[in-house]
């Protein structure tokens, strides 16, 4: 390594890798990860959210689990807190969904309405 | 580069290793692996955290969880319930009093670092001391290449001293001497070798802080004597460390390995007509050999003695050549001062102090470990909002600071701000920051004495007073001790002290007293109730305690006597027993024993 450029390429390529340390302002996705989102398949969408993170080396995103949140018919659920927005909760996630809400949602703000538990609820019958 | 989406950072300094932190992070490491997580979750070691007290430590991001006390059997639970289900497991995490009402999910959270300002800890405990990707990512080896491209020539390395100078930097080995101009005195001379050394022989009784740094964050020292080098035209760097800093070592040599890989330590470094390089140097535990001279003598392949001065090392150091040499924790502040600028720097502490300190606590305290504070703050904040204050209630009685050159600090100056010029005044020193703190149980004339029976043994022996001077001061220490102090021995304590004060070599001479003479000037009717009353009011010099039994408290159970070593006690049963002073040997198994707290050493 002999530049400042390399040097450089080096700070950005780690920082994303260890910024979980830092403080953390950006998006948060978090997937329900008690028993009954386990049973209900949260583990292969937190690997799915994980890769499209990865994929798109997405530097100030952190993807956390939580316990249940007391809905369990709807598990897998996934909220996303995003700074200064209102929480967005998909439900009945599975991974084939993941790679569209992190474009249209994480990447681009625009919330997936036919994912969200107030489509799901107001559509179901 | 990978992205994982948890982090479990776990402390391998020193003190958390020897309570067992490389296995913590195997069982981690199993455990993930087992549960399916190892693509998901990365397990790091990390440098000190400065809670020592507390190890060992595991922290978990990206929620900030700190796990305190950890144990083997603490670990698949981690695993399972906080990195599987996401749950944090609440009962292991720290909590600042001992009744586990409040929970401190968040480091920055605890009361331990709420007034706590890390800038030469900055790294220790958030990076990989063994990756030097780390580093870089927070910062590193951007103020070497801001030193190489923006401060080119002269003028340039002229301007790194100017800001080091105006920063107000001051040594953090001890004597304080204002850094930029230990760098412009060895600048100064012409001379085509120069060396750049880095004291990290840190050898005060009780002092961890440069360990910790070297543990946690060694490239932040190496870059630091690079920049050092290129400001003073040297080509060769020498880290004088103990071997007795095993994990430190390893880590340095790691981390000079990496640099040179990187290109940031050999020829021609980040593409300039600059080239460095550092080599260790390991000593053996010399006392002596932090004192500059006899260091550089060691380093030499001399016998570690020190030398008369001037010539100053800057002129005439290392084999002969001009010789920069400061302390591991000075180093640590030098790459931060260039990033930030010298005025963020000034902007912390006190007039003639800038910046920050790292203090080891010790002793008598809640948290024991590494605080590093702004310049300023007092005793007080340090020992008990950050400290957590003495154990069991008891009542805080001194501070040492400074180690065997230092002083002792009564209750009456709790509240002085710590800084250089302060501590001086007030009979102690900085030192290099270690500071032990003593309750009401600790006997002053036995603590100058356990300083004392340090440097009598870490003296060189080259010159007379210190050899000789500091072995008389230590008997008469000792005399007092074993109750046979005579009137005129605080007197003889005195005069010995001012002389080898005047006439020692070096700094481990002249600072030899120093504990004696602090002692004697906050707690004298102590050495005198030991001198005139042949009594230590502690209750800590044993020959001349008195056990007795106080008739109205026993019961005449008789355990005392069955477990009286001696046979010193005797006694009818249901009757009040009685200790034979003659016989007793001091033992203290009888109170011990005692139900009643019938039993009194006085």
């Amino acid at each position: 390594m002999k530049s400042l450029q390399e040097l450089e390429a080096i700070r950005k390529r780690t920082l994303e890798k260890i910024n979980l340390r830092k403080e953390h302002n950006g998006t948060r996705i978090v997937v329900g990860m008690a028993t009954c989102g386990i049973a209900a398949g949260a583990r292969p969408v937190l690997s799915a959210f994980v890769d499209e993170v990865t994929k798109r080396s997405l530097s100030d995103v952190v993807v956390a689990q939580t316990g249940c949140i007391g809905i369990c018919r709807l598990e897998p659920i996934v909220e996303v807190y995003k700074p200064d927005q209102e929480k967005v909760t998909y439900v009945k996630v599975s991974p084939d969904m993941v790679a569209r809400i992190v474009a249209e949602h994480i990447v681009n703000g625009k919330v997936v309405d036919e994912y969200t538990i107030g489509y799901y609820e107001t559509h179901q019958n | 580069m990978k992205f994982y989406r948890s982090q479990v950072l776990v402390c391998a300094g020193t003190g958390c290793t020897s309570s067992g932190s490389a296995d913590i992070i195997r069982i981690f490491k199993e455990e993930i692996e087992k549960v399916g997580l190892s693509e998901e979750v990365n397990v790091i070691h990390t440098g000190c955290f400065g809670l020592c007290e507390n190890g060992p430590v595991v922290i978990v991001y990206p929620e900030g969880a700190f796990y305190s006390h950890i144990k083997l059997t603490d670990v698949p639970r981690i695993v399972t319930e906080h990195l599987l289900k996401g749950r944090i497991v609440t009962d292991l995490v720290y909590s600042s009093d001992s009744a586990h009402k409040s929970k401190s999910m968040a480091l920055e959270d605890i009361e331990f670092y709420k007034k706590q300002k890390r800038v030469a800890l900055r790294n220790c405990g958030a990076i990989d001391p063994e990756n030097i990707e780390e580093y870089i990512a927070f910062d590193g080896y951007k103020a070497l290449a801001k030193c190489l491209t923006e401060y080119t020539g002269e003028e340039g390395r002229d301007k790194i001293i100017d800001i080091m100078l105006q920063s107000g930097l001051r040594g953090r080995g001890g004597a304080g001497f204002p850094t930029g101009l230990k760098w412009k005195f060895a600048k100064a001379p012409v001379s085509d070798i120069k060396y750049v050394c880095c004291n990290a022989d840190e050898g005060d009784p009780g002092a961890f802080m440069d360990r910790s740094v070297l543990e946690g964050d060694p490239h932040a020292v190496l870059e630091a004597m690079t920049i050092a080098g290129y400001v003073i035209g040297a080509q060769q760097g020498y880290i004088y460390v103990r071997a007795e800093y095993p994990i430190a070592v390893h880590r340095l040599r790691i981390a000079i390995n990496q640099a040179r890989e990187y290109g940031l330590l050999g020829n021609n470094i980040l593409g300039t007509d600059f080239s460095f390089d550092i080599d260790l140097r390991l000593g053996s535990g010399a006392f002596v050999c932090g004192e500059e001279t006899a260091l550089l003598a060691s380093i030499e392949g001399k016998r570690g003695e020190p030398n008369p001065r001037p010539p100053f090392p800057a002129v005439k150091g290392l084999f002969g050549k001009p010789t920069l040499l400061n302390n591991v924790e000075t180093y640590a502040n030098v790459c931060q001062i260039i990033l930030n600028g010298p005025e963020w720097f000034a902007s912390m502490g006190t007039e003639k102090s800038k910046g920050t300190k790292v203090f080891a606590l010790g002793g008598k305290i809640q948290n024991t470990g590494l605080v590093e504070v702004p310049m300023g703050t007092t005793l007080r904040e340090v020992i008990y909002e950050i400290g957590g204050g003495i154990p069991n209630g008891k009542k805080f009685k001194a501070a040492q600071t400074g180690g065997p050159s230092g002083g002792c600090i009564p209750a009456q100056h709790l509240d002085v701000p710590i800084d250089f010029d302060n501590l001086s005044a007030i009979g102690s020193m900085m030192g290099s920051g270690g500071l032990i703190v003593m309750d009401e149980d600790n006997c002053m004339v036995n603590i100058a004495k356990f300083f004392l029976e340090f440097t009598c043994d870490e003296s060189c022996g080259k010159c007379p007073p210190c050899r000789i001077g500091t072995r008389r001061m230590l008997e008469i220490l000792e005399k007092i001790c074993d109750g046979k102090g005579e009137p005129g021995d605080i007197e003889k304590l005195e005069e010995l002290a001012i002389n080898i004060k005047n006439s020692a070599l070096c700094g481990l001479g002249q600072t030899a007293p120093n504990p004696v003479l602090s002692t004697l000037r906050y707690f004298r009717d102590e050495y005198e109730a030991h001198i005139y009353e042949h009594r230590c009011p502690a209750g800590v010099c044993s020959s001349m305690l008195r056990y007795t039994i106080d008739p109205e408290k026993c019961k005449g159970c008789s355990l005392c006597a069955k477990n009286c070593p001696a046979g010193a006690i005797s006694g009818e049963i249901k009757k009040p027993f009685v200790i034979d002073t003659e016989k007793c040997v001091k033992c203290g198994a009888c109170i011990e024993k005692c139900k009643f707290g019938a039993i009194s050493r006085k």
